[in-house]
């Protein structure tokens, strides 16, 4: 789960770590109260949404007055904002985090994550701050620090230390950084983060260190520890279908094509996008339907793959094992007849009484494509999306 | 002979009482695994599908003697009873559960390391010494006693693999799901290593898919040290990067851990890659017809299967 920038610096400061003073606003008239209030000669206007790279958008700009404050929120708020991250449409912009500037000496690019080698937390850190970390990694490698922290001895100061002298930092920053440093490492374990990154954190004149940014993004799975996060999310910046499909626990993914595709098994879901594109289609989604593909999740499986208009075929792709196919031939015919399904319909099924299975579909009285094996599964599904395609 | 696990494998089911344990360990009866005991708490004392139920790990190891053990637990609970499995002393256990904590497995990956035991999961579907044991939740029909290891990060596309296989009468010497998280108990290179090992693999069948280096990390060893061919595939050629495709660990981040980056070094290391999951029996079956390596294989069964 993503949350927003100001949420997160919300989080980090009950563990200590430091965040230029600001407020979030909602409407011009509240930026100009905050920007008074803040009493900064420089006050920096942030648009909230969860993409990054908003500084190059524009999305990130400097007032030198509450008035000026006030003139760029009008025009930010309710804007659309298009970033490299965001895709063409862009994100609405619904609030504005306004912090007083800093006196900024030095900006430093620090994260935790969880590394899968080592199966221990990592953080990673480069002089470089303010760059997005992948191109760092891809112009100066050599650059980032990566200091894996044993789960066995947990955060020592020692590790700060490598990082405060590995980045060649003013030895008079060294304790603060120390301090900063575990203060982050805390926050990162205690809220189950998958990625706590700040970027940058700066050095200041007076040799405070402060997160002028802060991405923070939860582990999914743990969010049952941390029932005071589910107020966070904020659906506007997720696909609607994928919000609709997470209320069933549905895995879906919503993608470009026209082949919708349902699918028991992640593995097999992404083998199923990548069979359909072999043989020149496109998918229209990732759906994992999950082991116990019960009626009622196939029915609102199909419901989600019909809203999206760009699909012209659905290719479901089943291998039974515990999930019986007879079982799951009845909830296809009876969500197809629910919903009154006007696509073409490919199923191939296989594994546990695929033959009953098959015949339930067979005499269901409704059109179905029966498929034998992926292949021609596939095959079946991309010329009706191709037919489909050429009627008027 | 097979892998990690045979006919004589003693298992424990922990959440041996719970609705998935029980459907599961009954089919796994069905199979022929010796199922020596259950562990829910608080139900010690007990029986259950005829098996005698431990309040903990440890007394049915003490009261048993078994060597193994798979966990039918949720997630939340999963950490804890993979670590009851490891403080016990068993050799081997493997667990199901799909979702547990990504922090929770930096702490279970920490003690395992100190200890003797492996860990084979989470979020897998098991492992199968077809006509011997399987300890897990994939259908037990489908497979066929042979001569092809078959390794997997996925559930549902191990089947669809083994389904092709045995559909062409290629048999299988174990097949292991290692499971479709970040942090995993046993990697490819642990199980190829063992393949390549065992005397009664003759072949490989290798499924990866997107996201960190662990198909790589394998086929370097495959190149170095593996005379036995090895057929791979790799899901997810289409998956837009920076979004998780419904495994926690399925994700191209930073421009890392794409389908052609492991597709090169599956080529590289002489890897059979297929691009189509479609073709990966009949790529095995060409691979074991043909060349030097096919006498080597030649009690492979090469029998069309019965409609």
């Amino acid at each position: 789960m993503k949350i927003h920038e100001y949420q997160a610096k919300a989080i980090l400061a009950k563990f200590g770590v430091a965040a230029p003073r600001g407020e979030v606003v909602g409407s011009k008239q509240e930026a100009r109260v905050v920007a008074e209030r803040l009493g900064a000669p420089l006050v920096v206007v942030k648009a909230q949404i969860h993409a990054g790279g908003r500084g190059k958008a524009g999305g990130v700009q400097i007032a030198r007055s509450a008035d000026e404050a006030a003139v760029i929120a009008e025009r930010m708020l309710g804007s659309k904002l298009v970033t490299a991250q965001t895709g063409p449409e862009g994100r609405l912009v619904k609030r504005l985090l306004l912090e007083e500037g800093l006196d900024i000496r030095q900006e430093l690019y620090l994260s935790f994550v969880v590394d899968r080698v080592a199966a221990a937390p990592v953080l990673m850190a480069s002089a470089a701050g303010g760059m997005e970390i992948e191109e760092v990694a891809k112009q100066h490698p050599e650059a980032i620090l990566r200091e894996i922290i044993p789960p066995e001895t947990g955060w020592q100061p020692f590790h700060a230390r490598k990082l405060v002298f590995g980045l060649a930092l003013p030895a008079t920053v060294a304790t603060a950084a120390t301090a900063f440093l575990q203060s982050l490492y805390r926050a990162f374990l205690e809220t189950d983060s998958s990625l706590l990154e700040i970027n940058p954190c700066v050095i200041t004149g007076d040799r405070r260190l402060v997160a002028l940014d802060a991405k923070m993004n939860f582990d999914d799975n743990a969010l049952y520890r941390h029932p005071e996060f589910q107020d966070l999310r904020d659906l506007d910046e997720e696909t609607p279908l994928e919000v609709e499909a997470s209320k069933f626990k549905l895995n879906y993914i919503k993608l470009e094509g026209t082949i919708a595709c349902m699918v028991n098994g992640a593995g097999l879901a992404m083998a199923t996008m990548d069979i359909i594109k072999l043989n020149g289609g496109n998918p229209a989604n990732f759906l994992d339907v999950g082991g116990d593909a019960s009626e009622t999740r196939v029915k609102n499986a199909f419901r989600i793959l019909l809203s999206d208009p760009n699909v012209k075929v659905v290719f479901i792709n089943v291998f039974g094992g515990i999930l019986r196919c007879d079982m799951l031939a009845s909830g296809i015919v009876n969500a197809a007849k629910e919903l009154k399904i006007r696509v073409p319909v490919v199923v191939r099924m296989e594994g546990t009484n695929v033959e009953k299975g098959k015949e339930i579909l067979r005499n269901s009285g409704l059109n179905f494509t029966v498929a034998d094996g992926m292949k021609d599964g596939a095959e079946k599904a991309v010329s009706l999306a191709r037919r489909s395609a050429q009627l008027p | 002979m097979s892998i990690l696990v045979d006919k004589s494998t003693r298992v424990i089911v922990q959440g041996l009482t719970g609705r998935e344990g029980s459907f599961h360990a009954q089919q796994m009866i069905d199979y022929g695994t010796k199922i020596v005991a259950g562990v829910t708490p608080g139900k010690g004392g007990t029986k259950h599908l005829g098996v005698p139920v431990f309040d903990t790990v440890g007394e049915a190891v003490l009261e048993t003697g078994a060597n193994a053990a798979v966990a039918f637990v949720p997630p939340p609970f999963a950490a804890d009873a993979i670590l009851e499995a490891v403080d016990s002393g068993l050799p081997f256990v493997t667990c199901i559960a799909e979702g547990i904590p990504v922090l929770d497995m930096v702490r279970v990956a920490a003690t395992l390391k100190q200890s003797k035991t492996r860990l084979l999961g989470p979020n897998c579907p098991g492992i199968i010494s077809p006509g011997q044991t399987k300890l897990g939740i994939m259908p037990g029909f489908i497979h066929k006693r042979g001569n092809v290891g078959v390794v997997s990060r996925s559930g549902t596309l191990t089947y669809e693999a083994v389904g092709q296989l045995t559909r062409l009468g290629i048999g299988q010497s174990t097949c292991v799901g290692i499971g479709g998280d970040p942090i995993i108990g046993t990697s490819f290179l642990d199980v190829i290593r063992m393949f390549n090992d065992d005397n009664d693999t003759h072949a490989i069948v290798m499924i990866g898919e997107i996201g960190g280096h662990a198909e790589e990390t394998a086929a370097e060893f495959i190149k170095r040290h593996v005379k036995k061919p090895v057929v791979g595939f790799i899901a997810g050629q289409t998956a837009p990067p920076g979004r998780r495709m419904g495994h926690a660990g399925a994700i191209i981040s930073g421009g890392q851990g794409t389908a052609k980056e492991k597709y090169e070094a599956l080529r590289a290391a002489g890897i059979h890659t297929v691009a189509s999951p479609a073709e990966i029996g009949e790529t095995m079956a060409r691979v074991l017809g043909k060349g030097k390596r096919a006498r080597k294989t030649s009690t492979v069964s090469r029998k069309r299967p019965k409609k």
